[in-house]
């Protein structure tokens, strides 16, 4: 079983297409979406997390692709700029997954990357930019 | 019994003990504050956070041939700056942001740039674009101006902050349906997070509630250099409700600022961008308290469990400026990163950064110790809890129209 990290960007004519029905259904994969939204002018953004047997995945990625879907692998996406950040705290109340924590004693926040799913919340309440979103 | 003038003679021959705001808690617990007050010279104290109500004033120098700014308009970086004052002084205002910024027309805003950036990226050495368009006068013929400056290219560059250092503030909620974006951060619905903003034990009023050694003339750290209050803060308002201890149980007293910015540094003074609400100034401020007696030391080794705060809901108590607090908690409860307001459990986060706050007070400790930084006996007190000072509301008055003749 392979776990991967991907954002989807579909076009306006593939928003009606019912493509996590068909990756759970005709792929079988472990569906988790972890983020989505639709823009003013109906372009999709999805981000999924996906488990599934290596070969399954791949075929899975394959259709995207074929679809006309953009993927890409959500490895490098938030990145914490240490020197910006004043460990105010601010983004940790709002971070769903605690990837954004406070040590107690110095009262310094840490970023936990494997524990990010990339919702922004972070980068919308970082004050001083400290968080950067790269996709 | 101390006075100032023998505790800097300690200094001088570096043998004054100086703690921080911390450090005098455990020395209190442990020994007494009578010992602690004959012992300690002085307690060193630090906040770093969001202040607005900063600013910066330059004299960018003349031009050949003259222009006459005052009266002009001048954009630094595209920021906006305020010309009603002589021929080439300006000033910058930490909350100023370029005529172009969309603002809030897609909500919400992110207002990425603004006077706070100016002031951040001047005093990290670094150029900004002076563009200017003046009237032209007899004597000031030039109307207009673009070039590149630094701090270095000019006269005086002065740090003048007319509200900084809020002796205690509202912890912020948010009790509506949908998310709110405030000056306090991003506030999840149904009380969904709580977000509060002072160094608590450590920052400088709330170490010196009574305003006993804090006044007008005191030098301070500002802004990674120093500095001197100059005046009481704007909305200064010592006569609210405090604790047995005379610690206020909500937003109190304020300091004026004043320093020399081209000796401060830019980790010390943050560009700061709050969504869907502004732009602003983070400041780090550092002020020594000179262990007079026994009540200077009972009050500056006051601790986070002894201080309280105002739980304010944001989506309509605060804007509508009506309703009461839901709730008081102490410093130490919200350093934990959970509350508990009607028997909802909320997660907890600071706007000030307690971390940077420790770090001041470490500098301001060590600059004393060194014998480089000496301590000052006010030139004035600020009003205090006899002053009678009221704080008062906009009372709005209509304006009748005369017709023109």
């Amino acid at each position: 079983m392979t776990t991967t990290k991907v954002v989807l960007r579909f076009p306006p004519d593939l928003t009606d297409q019912p493509i996590t029905y068909k990756l759970i259904k005709e792929y079988d994969l472990m569906v988790n979406i972890l983020r989505g939204h639709i823009t003013p002018k109906e372009e999709g953004m999805l981000v999924l997390e996906l488990t599934g047997a290596k070969k399954k995945l791949e075929r899975g990625m394959d259709y995207l692709e074929k679809l006309g879907v953009e993927t890409q692998r959500l490895s490098k996406d938030v990145k914490w700029l240490k020197e910006r950040c004043t460990h105010c705290t601010a983004c940790t109340a709002l971070c769903p997954t605690q990837a954004l924590w406070i040590d107690r004693d110095t009262m310094t926040v840490g970023f936990e990357k494997d524990k990010c799913i990339a919702c922004e919340m972070c980068v919308t309440v970082c004050p001083y930019s400290a968080m950067e979103l790269l996709f | 019994m101390k006075t100032i003038e023998e505790i800097n003679e300690k200094i001088k021959k570096g043998k004054a003990l100086v703690l921080t705001a911390e450090e005098i808690i455990d020395f209190v617990r442990e020994k007494g504050s009578k010992k602690a007050a004959e012992e300690v010279d002085v307690v060193t104290t630090g906040t770093f956070g969001p202040m607005c109500s900063s600013s910066a004033y330059f004299n960018v120098g003349h031009t050949k041939p003259r222009i006459k700014l005052g009266g002009g308009t001048v954009y630094l970086n595209d920021v906006p700056v305020y010309t009603g004052l002589a021929a080439v002084d300006i000033l910058l205002g930490a909350t100023a942001i370029p005529d172009d910024d969309p603002r809030n027309a897609v909500f919400p805003g992110q207002f990425a740039y603004g006077g706070g950036h100016v002031i951040e990226e001047l005093v990290a050495g670094k150029e900004v674009r002076l563009t200017a368009a003046a009237y032209g006068t007899d004597c000031y013929p030039r109307k207009k101006l673009e070039t590149r400056i630094s701090l270095e290219d000019m006269n005086e560059a002065v740090l003048f902050n007319p509200r900084n250092c809020y002796q205690n503030y509202n912890v912020a909620v948010n009790v509506s349906d949908r998310a709110i974006f405030t000056y306090m951060g991003v506030l999840q619905p149904r009380l969904g997070n709580a977000n509060y903003c002072s160094a608590g034990q450590l920052s400088p009023l709330l170490c010196d509630p009574l305003y006993r050694t804090i006044g007008i003339g005191t030098r301070i750290f500002l802004g990674g250099g120093t500095g001197h209050v100059a005046w009481q803060g704007t909305q200064h308002n010592p006569c609210v409700p405090r604790t047995e201890l005379g610690v206020p149980r909500m937003g109190a007293g304020t300091l004026a600022v004043i320093g020399d910015l081209k000796q401060m540094g830019s980790r010390w003074l943050r560009g700061t961008s709050f969504r869907g609400y502004g732009v602003t100034l983070t400041v780090g401020i550092g002020v020594p308290i000179p262990i007079l007696d026994e009540e200077v030391v009972i009050h500056a080794a006051v601790r986070d469990e002894d201080i309280v705060s105002q739980v304010v809901d944001y989506s309509e108590t605060y804007p509508q400026r009506e309703g009461e607090s839901l709730a008081e908690v102490t410093y130490a409860q919200l350093k934990t990163g959970e509350i508990s307001i009607n028997g909802k459990k909320i997660h907890t986060a600071s706007l000030s950064s307690y971390a940077m706050a420790r770090e001041i007070a470490g500098i301001l400790k060590d600059w004393i110790q060194k014998g480089e930084f000496l301590l000052t006996e006010y030139v004035q007190q600020l009003p205090s809890l006899d002053s009678g000072i009221v704080f008062k509301e906009l009372q709005e008055k209509p304006i009748r129209f005369k017709k023109a003749v």
